[in-house]
């Protein structure tokens, strides 16, 4: 539905969207994820058509952005950062201009009002100043100019940003109730939004596409090898923290084992296992047999939090940690 | 041409549901009454003087109507100034290009809204010179044609506005700086009090007040015609390529 191939887009100074290529498929919500500034915004409005790309090419439904914005605008609603709505209209004036604007008449007009009222549920608010809305109901507004000619493909810009979590939880089931019957991308830098709402995710960076999968693949994907906490102290006497980690080196299936801390006669270790396999009972087993006392035993396992902020981070200690990562996972 | 009328419609409207529209409507209405009062009162000085009623076309809808140019200097910047940067500073215009529309059908739709705008406050004025036409036998040719100049010389400063509206998100920056550039339209004709030939010749061609003026004198020259015909397309145009560089810098 949704295919992008190669877009940049490039200032004078500095290059906003830099080679993102990704596509979606008819149907799916996909969550656009990146911190702020990282060209999510930039991506969005030259898929909508509101300003080209530099280089590269995006088409939607078939059609070139930049050769046939008309089919392209036919087929898009689009429900930019702050919605683009006239403060001294009431709603249902705003509505029907915005449906003129989408090239709805007469009737068909009044009846699409009429659904998408319903389905978005601002019915109640129909002859109320857009100025005296309720930041909720706002965004609603915006949602459904976006709705109005019922595109294809629905492209919301940061939809929940600012709303209380109540009227959040509400905008998310309905951008779920919609999927199907439009392909959706969303952008956000809120994660759980995108683990909860979103298929597919394609996670961009200071301009440039950092990855691009199902949510479900990608945080198996960065799981792969365990990693495991791990705090050991003396039964008594004092605790002999190079036999310790001996030990837990011998066990199957252990690739690394670094020393977090030693203090007080107890030690933590990470200790990071081979690709797909299980390696806490055996350490447990180890550590007790060694003689030692387990105080703590924990799997650090990402969520899709820690996978976004390793692929994301510019920090030299993040990036060395996904390296590690990279690493564990080609051995 | 329905998606140029629903902007246009749009546009009109959106002046009257915020006090703009009222404002202007209630400032040219005490403008324009203490004008035709002066007027008439000049009218009935003359009358006096002379033998019978003196020349209502002369004494009342001539000074009425030069002075409704000069007037259209200080609410034009006002009907223009929010045409664009309004959109641009609160975002809407993204909802605009965004629609399935050419960007000639919202310009147009624009300058038409405005046009609406500028008709209703030429409307005030003629509602003060309909006293004439109730207690006197004036000629009303002139008046007309007067009328089409007034259009013509106020569309031409619209599409200048309209432009300069495009090229701001701040509102105040667009009216001062039209207001700027229609006082300038307005006098470049003095450069000839000091040069007749040149660069002086044309600037004074440039000039509003003397393509007007054959207008508010009560003929309709062709060639006024269509310097502001000109202005108007050189107004929309320029318009057309800031909205289009808008979507490269934006």
């Amino acid at each position: 539905m949704i295919k992008v191939e190669g877009i940049s887009k490039r200032y004078a100074r500095f290059t906003a969207v830099d080679n993102v290529s990704f596509e979606v498929a008819k149907g799916q919500i996909v969550g656009f994820l990146g911190p702020n500034g990282a060209g999510k915004t930039t991506t969005m409005r030259i898929l909508t058509c509101f300003q080209p790309p530099s280089e590269g090419r995006a088409s939607v439904a078939g059609f070139d952005v930049m050769d046939q914005p008309m089919e392209v605008k036919r087929r898009i609603g689009y429900l930019p950062e702050t919605p683009p709505l006239y403060p001294d209209m009431e709603v249902g004036e705003y509505l029907e201009f915005a449906g003129k604007l989408k090239g709805l008449r007469g009737n068909d007009l009044a009846k699409r009002i009429e659904e998408v009222s319903g389905k978005i549920n601002i019915g109640d608010v129909r002859t109320k100043l857009i100025a005296k809305l309720s930041k909720g109901y706002k965004q609603r507004v915006g949602l459904a100019q976006a709705l109005l000619h019922n595109p294809d493909v629905l492209i919301l810009d940061e939809p929940t940003s600012g709303l209380d979590p109540k009227q959040i939880l509400e905008t998310r089931e309905l951008i779920k109730g919609l999927a199907g019957d439009h392909t959706i991308i969303l952008s956000t830098h809120i994660l759980p939004e995108v683990e909860s709402t979103c298929e597919r995710v394609v996670i961009i960076s200071k301009g440039k596409l950092v990855a691009t999968d199902t949510v479900d693949n990608l945080t198996n994907r960065m799981r792969g090898s365990e990693n495991v906490g791990v705090e050991v102290e003396a039964r008594e006497g004092t605790l002999d923290v190079s036999a310790v980690q001996r030990r837990l080196e011998q066990v199957a299936g252990v690739s690394k084992v670094i020393l977090r801390d030693d203090k007080n006669n107890r030690a933590n270790f990470e200790v990071e296992s081979l690709q797909g396999r299980s390696i806490r009972a055996d350490l447990a087993r180890a550590i007790v047999e060694g003689g030692f006392a387990l105080t703590e035993l924990k799997s650090a396992g990402m969520s899709l939090e820690d996978v976004f902020l390793q692929l994301t981070s510019s920090d030299k200690t993040e990036e060395a940690k996904a390296e590690e990562i990279e690493k564990g996972e080609a051995a | 041409m329905s998606n140029i009328l629903a902007i246009a419609q749009k546009e009109l409207k959106s002046y009257f549901v915020s006090p703009i529209a009222y404002a202007l409507l209630a400032i040219y209405a005490l403008i324009s009454g203490w004008f035709s009062l002066i007027a008439i009162a000049n009218f009935i000085e003359m009358s006096m003087q002379g033998q019978g009623p003196a020349d209502l076309n002369g004494y009342v809808i001539a000074p009425v109507v030069s002075n409704a140019g000069v007037l259209s200097l200080f609410l034009i910047p006002m009907i223009t100034m929010r045409l664009f940067a309004e959109e641009k500073r609160s975002g809407t215009i993204e909802l605009l290009i965004t629609s399935p529309i050419t960007d000639m059908e919202i310009i147009l739709g624009k300058w038409l809204g405005a046009m609406g705008m500028y008709g209703c406050i030429l409307g005030v004025k003629l509602f003060c010179l309909s006293f004439t036409f109730m207690f006197g036998n004036p000629d009303w040719r002139p008046l007309a044609t007067a009328y089409l100049g007034m259009f013509l010389q106020g569309g031409a400063l619209l599409a200048i506005g309209m432009f300069i509206s495009n090229t701001t998100r701040n509102q105040i920056v667009a009216g001062a700086t039209t207001f700027g550039m229609c006082l300038l339209f307005w006098t470049f004709d003095w450069a000839t009090t000091f040069k007749a030939d040149g660069w002086a010749k044309v600037l004074a061609y440039l000039s509003l007040t003397a393509h007007f003026n054959s207008f508010a004198r009560g003929v309709i020259d062709t060639k006024d015609t269509v310097f502001f015909l000109s202005v108007i397309a050189l107004g929309i145009f320029l318009t057309a390529r800031s909205l289009e560089s808008l979507r490269w810098r934006a």
